[in-house]
């Protein structure tokens, strides 16, 4: 697909001032809790998250644990899902009870993927609260769920393809919109 | 990439993808083991049916936990407490059972083909859970999954395999699988054990005596001996068995130092393998077992996470 048709919305300047910034506002909205942790959706929420430990371990010396889901099994579109779904593994290397999480993810867009990961998330404990931290949130929710650290908000409709590339898997950082009218003129 | 079947029957046929990806997802399944809740609900809402025609309690409980681990409900049925005692025949047994919309089904039955043959016949996914001396695919792979957390599974691994061969679906599925995987396959038995063309059918090499399978060996695997065929002559006696085919800890010493002992279960001490051998730090039963649950649940997830056109 020709690049030219992405309208690019964040390059990596933009996303590592975004995720600074997010790291800080989980710092100042979390001050004075004792358990708080970062689990990052599979594949670029847990990059998402890795990033932002590093920035709070730089920016106030704050070491939190970083968790790793895995939300295929908790999918409410497994028996629908065209190709088959490929199973990662799940790493909550720290005890959730009592635990304040940030959940990470790239993208915001049904609250879908959010539902099912606050489902896995419950299976391994009682966390005290669970946050949510998006790099773009794109609207048209389906369920009634909201973030509470955004790093740009894209309006959407469903018909556009929002894409967030991130260096970890990627290569590059890059936040970008193919507008609908690009697919109807295919 | 992936796993598109509608039933594994057997290994023989599954191609080095396929058989990566079973591994694969096993392996994201084992930290469900470690959970303080051990559940997850990927297979909400679907049936599965354990239906064994042949006395199991290890690999029945295996799938039933893994079934039950992926919220599906599972329902066991055993030849003892149906029809087929009140003369039902196999094809009238799975034509009722299919009345109830089962999505997997998991068969074992003496007769080789029985899996086959039910699946041939209903739309619900079928996982051959042994099939007379043919195939037990689930047991070989999760036999894989073990060796996989210890040696690489790839050519120059070499496998020794000691036992009753020719009664052994464990064995077979074992060479199938291993030798699509390009590892190098030895098997040792008494003659009468050994089926015939096996060298030819599979490319193992098929040693007389054991030192031979043992030698360098990476993965020692120990078939068990089925007293209940002893009066059909296959060895002189149980204890001249144990002295020419047994593992104990000198033979032992020809593998690699590193090499595993894995043994599908139920172990005869004393026989088959020495209590020393069984219970020593190289031997991975207790292993095998616990993979065993991980591996049906991906297996069980395969098959009935999906839509089958």
């Amino acid at each position: 697909m020709s690049q030219m048709n992405e309208n690019s919305i964040c390059d990596s300047q933009e996303v590592s001032r975004i995720l600074t910034r997010i790291a800080a506002e989980i710092v100042d909205r979390n001050k004075g809790c004792q358990k708080l942790a970062l689990v990052g959706i599979l594949t670029r929420g847990v990059c998402l998250a890795r990033r932002l430990q590093g920035i709070i371990r730089e920016t106030s010396g704050q070491e939190l644990s970083l968790g790793v889901l895995d939300i295929t099994l908790y999918r409410d579109d497994l028996s629908h899902a065209t190709h088959h779904p490929v199973l990662r593994k799940t790493e909550i290397p720290f005890s959730l009870d009592g635990a304040t999480v940030v959940l990470v993810d790239d993208v915001l867009y049904t609250g879908r993927t959010v539902r099912a990961a606050m489902d896995g998330l419950i299976d391994f404990g009682r966390p005290q609260s669970i946050q949510l931290a998006v790099l773009v949130d794109r609207g048209c929710r389906e369920l009634p769920i909201s973030a509470d650290y955004i790093g740009v908000e894209v309006p959407a409709s469903p018909q556009d393809r929002v894409m967030v590339r991130v260096e970890e898997s990627d290569g590059f950082d890059l936040v970008t919109v193919t507008p609908r009218s690009f697919f109807q003129g295919e | 990439m992936g796993f598109k079947r509608k039933d594994l029957l057997g290994t023989r046929g599954l191609s080095a993808t396929e058989i990566k990806t079973l591994l694969e997802s096993a392996e994201s399944f084992k930290e469900i083991a470690e959970r303080p809740l051990k559940k997850v609900p990927a297979l909400r809402g679907k049936t599965v049916i354990n239906l064994f025609f042949e006395p199991s309690t290890r690999t029945r409980t295996s799938f039933e936990i893994a079934a039950k681990r992926l919220s599906a409900d599972a329902v066991n049925m055993s030849a003892l407490t149906s029809s087929v005692v009140k003369g039902e025949s196999l094809v009238d047994t799975v034509d009722n059972i299919q009345a109830m919309a089962p999505d997997i089904i998991v068969v074992r039955h003496k007769f080789v083909g029985a899996a086959h043959l039910i699946a041939g016949r209903i739309g619900a996914s079928v996982v051959n859970a042994g099939d007379g001396a043919n195939e037990h695919p689930t047991q070989a792979l999760l036999d894989l999954l073990t060796i996989s957390e210890h040696k690489k599974l790839e050519p120059g691994l070499i496998v020794a395999i000691i036992g009753d061969i020719a009664h052994s679906r464990v064995a077979r599925s074992n060479i199938w699988a291993l030798t699509t995987l390009g590892v190098t396959v030895r098997v040792c038995a008494p003659p009468p054990m050994l089926p015939r063309g096996l060298e030819e059918l599979t490319g193992v090499r098929v040693c007389q005596r054991p030192e031979e399978a043992l030698e360098g060996a990476d993965v020692v695997m120990m078939l068990r001996i089925q007293l209940e065929r002893q009066d059909r002559l296959l060895f002189p006696s149980v204890r001249d068995y144990a002295r020419i085919f047994g593992l104990n800890r000198q033979r032992m010493e020809l593998a690699r130092s590193d090499a595993i002992v894995m043994h599908p279960g139920p172990m005869n001490r004393g026989v088959e393998i020495t209590s020393e051998v069984a219970d020593g730090e190289r031997a991975v039963i207790l292993n095998q077992v616990s993979n065993g649950v991980a591996l049906r649940m991906a297996v069980l997830f395969l098959l009935g996470g999906q839509v089958h056109e």
